[in-house]
Order: structure tokens, then sequence, then C-alpha cells
């Protein structure tokens, strides 16, 4: 365990980050870069060759994964230029695939379980970090963070071993188990920002007044966690979505649907069908995740201060 | 959420009169950590069973050794005795280093700019740069891989769309299925780690310090290195252990264009546990693997500190 206790920190650090970029922005747009706005009249202030520079970084992001839609719909059993023409055939293959759809049901029965599970663990322990006094705060959210700094393949490996020294039967329940330990840091990273943005005498009031702690917790907590606990359900069930490698080594007769993509890499014919199925995971997992991010960064108010 | 710990304590003194949920209620009332821990205590519950325990197996795996089908459950070093022995582990474990190091290296120098740009460049619309450099981080790890396996490949994107250029009359070998073809994929995968924490240093450059550079005569190019990047150099630091230390034991991206000279660590730990089926050395390899990563990461962090603390 200790082994990599060093590290996260920093890991930790990097993770609040988006938290902190939020609140950074707050700042970032008054004051920021004024050195050079000193002779800027026009919207980039800053040379061109940045800007070049930034949009072809975005282009090595997104277009190595832009060509998976491009070929999908291209109609040829090889992946090659030139474009052959348009097809929808491979998606109306993917539609009838029985273990396709029982795959992404599987999937979708993890995510949905870890998302649950691994938010309402992030706003415990985020409330808990957040609205009390504790002793060994920081090493606990270290301990916390720590999957996210573990080797995917060591966890895989550690919970196969344990699963199978207990006698444990590989199944959907070993995979959202181990979805669940990864998903816990990021609900928690996204429920501290989100706690840290609101008042917190708008809770103390809520005490004074008479209202119990649950009631409190109901009426004033839930409702103003709300978006943070909506973009920590997203983000979870995206994370276990797209997960491999620990389905890889936990999933027993059921797979999700890495898995099955994995398992069709193999043959070259269903080549197209897995850049369709890729294609709309991929288109998916963008659209919630953005929408997850917005929901995140907004009302993150300058008063939120550090995340964690 | 106290309210229900507070409950079971009532109900527990309930049937030998109230003093014993009274004291316990009292006890909470007065100590404010005692909440906050009861609060944390099914998410580290849940931490602790899913993680310290399996990893303390894992240990425990790796000093034992595979008699066929059954696992002999004496203590030995046996595992780590062959790991030495055997070049080829050793070998390919520095091989997985000195791979990640370059991958965490490239990433870093192609990162830097981006988050600067980000940072001071931007001055509107930063959350829309921001969320489209994160984006592509969430989404699935293998489908960007495997775009990259499409790209590269003998028949790939680019082979055949140099050929059917008239560029090439025959495809290039040399793309996929290499070293090379691993640490660039790396790159693009970890792409998004890096830059957030170089843009969360940049950010918080306090930004008269670099107005004072400049009034006192600096151009913006000593400004940059005696101003900029010294204060950037903890978000450097952060953004190559988050590349570095996953990157160590990948096991998609080796298997999917790595080839067999492409093959990292990982790959002979997953072979382990599947086609080798010796799970103790498997054990035994990933152990190795993490004390070696913390011993790089601890080394790296205290001489940065080290450095920073000289030049200061």
């Amino acid at each position: 365990m200790t082994d990599t206790t060093e590290a996260t920190p920093n890991k930790k650090k990097a993770m609040s980050m988006t938290a902190e970029a939020a609140a950074a922005d707050e700042r970032g747009s008054q004051d920021a870069g004024f050195v050079e706005s000193k002779h800027a009249g026009h919207h980039w202030s800053g040379e061109a060759p940045m800007f070049i520079y930034a949009v072809w970084y975005l282009a090595f992001l997104y277009i190595p994964v832009m060509f998976l839609p491009l070929f999908s719909f291209n109609d040829s059993i090889y992946v090659a230029f030139p474009l052959k023409g348009f097809t929808l055939q491979w998606y109306g293959d993917m539609v009838d695939n029985p273990a396709l759809l029982r795959a992404l049901e599987n999937s979708v029965k993890v995510g949905f379980g870890v998302a649950m599970a691994s938010t309402f663990l992030g706003l415990f322990a985020a409330k808990a970090m957040t609205r009390y006094y504790m002793p060994g705060k920081g090493p606990i959210t270290s301990f916390i963070m720590l999957p996210l700094v573990i080797p995917g393949i060591v966890l895989g490996i550690a919970l196969l071993v344990i699963s199978n020294t207990m006698g444990m039967d590989l199944s959907l329940w070993t995979i959202a188990a181990a979805h669940t330990l990864i998903g816990v840091p990021f609900a928690m990273l996204v429920m501290v920002s989100r706690l840290e943005g609101f008042d917190k005498n708008l809770e103390e009031a809520s005490l004074d007044l008479g209202e119990g702690a649950f009631q409190t917790f109901m009426r004033i907590t839930l409702p103003l966690a709300w978006p943070g606990i909506l973009a920590s359900v997203l983000l979870t069930f995206t994370i276990s979505f797209d997960e491999f490698i620990l389905a890889f080594f936990l999933a027993g007769n059921e797979v999700t649907l890495p898995i099955y993509i994995w398992s069709q890499l193999r043959f070259p014919n269903r080549l197209p069908m897995v850049l369709s199925l890729g294609a709309c995971v991929l288109v998916f997992s963008f659209f919630i995740v953005t929408f997850s991010e917005v929901m995140r960064r907004r009302g993150v108010g300058p008063q939120s201060g550090a995340a964690i | 959420m106290t309210d229900q710990t507070q409950t079971a304590g009532n109900v527990g003194s309930f049937t030998e009169n109230t003093s014993l949920g009274f004291r316990a209620r009292s006890l909470f009332l007065k100590h404010e950590w005692l909440r906050g821990y009861t609060l944390l205590s099914p998410t580290l519950l849940v931490m602790i069973c899913l993680m310290c325990v399996p990893i303390f197996m894992l240990v425990a795996y790796s000093f034992w050794t595979q008699n066929y089908l059954d696992i002999d459950k004496t203590f030995t070093f046996a595992n780590y005795e062959a790991f030495f022995q055997k070049p080829i582990y050793v070998a390919l474990m520095m091989k997985s280093i000195r791979m990640s190091l370059f991958c965490t290296a490239v990433t870093l120098l192609l990162a830097y700019p981006m988050a600067y740009f980000i940072a001071f460049k931007v001055k509107t619309n930063k959350l829309v740069w921001l969320i489209l450099i994160t984006v592509p981080f969430w989404t699935s790890y293998l489908l960007r891989v495997f775009a990259w396996k499409v790209i590269l490949g003998f028949n790939g994107v680019i082979n055949s769309g140099l050929i059917s250029m008239g560029l090439l009359d025959e495809p290039l070998q040399f793309l996929l299925y290499n070293p090379t073809a691993v640490v660039l994929t790396l790159a693009h995968a970890w792409a998004a780690f890096a830059i957030l924490p170089i843009y969360v240093s940049l950010e918080k450059i306090d930004r008269s310090l670099l107005e004072a550079a400049t009034d006192l005569g600096d151009t913006p190019t000593e400004r940059f290195w005696r101003v900029t990047w010294p204060l950037s150099l903890p978000g450097m630091v952060a953004a190559g252990l988050l590349v570095f230390i996953p990157t160590v034991g990948d096991y998609v991206t080796p298997r999917l264009v790595g080839g067999t000279t492409g093959i990292m660590i990982g790959n002979i730990v997953q072979s382990q546990f599947g086609k080798a089926n010796n799970w103790p050395m498997g054990a035994a390899l990933s152990v190795i693997s993490m004390i070696l990563i913390t011993i790089l990461v601890v080394t790296f962090i205290t001489s940065t500190t080290r450095a920073r603390a000289k030049s200061a």
C-alpha cells in the first residue's frame, strides 16, 4: 500500500484540478494575462503560433478517434482508403446481434449500479470531508484517491486473486465491485468541489431553526448538491461503461461491452461492425461526459476555493 | 446522516434505561470528528475491502508457488529469485520503464504549450477549451487505442491513404507493431491528464510577478525562463507522475499496437494469469513493478524538491 502513497498528493492535485480550474476560470476572466492585454485590442491577444499549435493539438486529440465513425459508414469490409461509398449495413449488423445486445444490457446494469454506489459513497465521504473537523483528513483523502494511481492491471489481478481465495465466482458483481472502487474517488472529487461551492451558513441556519441533521441534509444539502450528484452519476456511469482492464480480469460468463469489443477484434470480418459499435459508444460517452462536465463546473463559484 | 447512528444508539439502550443512548448521543455531539468518521466509515470500509485486502492477498500470493492446478502455500522467495534469474523479466521490466519514461517526456513536451495557451492566451471561453481537452480522456480508452491500430495498420488509414494519393507504392511496414507505435498511442491516450495539472499550476501564477519581471527589464523569453517555468514545475512533476505510473503497467496498448517487440511488463503479468497459468509468479511480477515504480517516483520527487530548494 505504501508503494503508491508517495505519488498520491500529486494525483489528487491533478484530479481536483478540473474543479480548481473552474475556480481559476473565475479569477482568470478577471485578471488573467494583463501582461498580454496591454497590447491587445482583439480577441486572441496572444501570438498566432500558439493558437495554431492549440488547434493542431486538438486535432491530434480528436482526429484519430474520428476515423472510427468515418469508416463505420464505409461500404467495404476493409478499413482503408479510398472510401467505397456510404452504407448503414454495419449499424444494421450491430442491432441484429444478440450477443452484443446482451453485453450492452450488462454494461448498462453494471454502470447503473456503479454510478449509484459510488455516488452514494462519494457523497458521504465528501460531506464528512467538507463539513466536519477531523484529524487525518489529508491522509484519508489520499487513501481514497489511491485506486487512481495503482495501475489498473494490479487492481484487476488483486481483485481476481481475492475472489478466487474467497471462492467467489466471477460475475457482473465482481466487475461492479471493481468499478465502484475506481468510481468512488471521482465521485468524491466532484462532490467535494460542489459542497465547498455553496454557503455553509444555509445548513447552519436550518439547524438553528430547529431542523434535525437528517432533515437539513434532505432539505438543504441535497437540493444544493444536486448538480454535483448528477455530474457524479453520469461520470461514474461512463467510467464503468468504458472500463476495460478490470472487467477483463473479473468477467465471468457474462461480459460487458468493452470485453465484447475486445473479443471481436480477433475476427477481421467483424471489424466494420466493431467500428460502428465503437462509433456509437464514443458519441454516447462524449455527450454524457460533456453534459456532466458542464453540470459540475456550473455554479462551482469563486468562493469554492481550492477543491480538497 | 449522524441521525441514523444516534437512533441506533438509542434503540440499543432502550431496554436498559436511556443512559447509554444518552451517553452515545452526547459523545457524538461533543466530538465533531466522531460524527465525521461515522459518516466516512462506509466509504472507508468499501475501500479497505476492495483495495487493501486484495492487495494484501496479492502480496501473499507472490510468496507462494503454483503446483500444477493447486497453489502451494509454503512461504518462499522462489518467484522473486526467478525474476532475477531469468534475464527476460528484468529486460522487459527495464524496457517498460524506458518506454514509459519516453512516453511521459513526449506527452509533457506536447502538453506544456497547450496548457500555457489556455492559461495565458485564452481570455474568454476558457471553460470550453478545458472541456474540449478533458472529454476525450473520459471516453473509452480501448477504442482510442483501437483507433491507432486502424490508423497505423498495414492496410490502415495512413498506408492506404498515402497509396491512394499515389505517394507510396507499397504499405510501410514500420508503422505498427513496434515500441514507437506504443509510445505514440500512449502519448495520445494520456494527453489530457498531462495538460490539466500543468494548466492549474500556470493559472495559479500571480500575474503581478510577470508584470514585475517585465518592469524590471526582462524580455519575454527571460521572463518565461526565470518566472513562469520555475513556478510551473510542480504541475510538470504532477503531470509526469500521472502519465508515468499508469503507463508502466499498461496492457491494452502494447497488446494492440506493440506486436512482439513492443510488449511490456503488463502483458507478461496478464499471461501468468492466462496462458502460463502461474498466478504466484504474476503476483510477484506486479509486486516488483509496484515497488520499482515507487522507488523511481520517490527518487524523482525528492530530487526535484531538492533541486528547487537549491535554486530558491
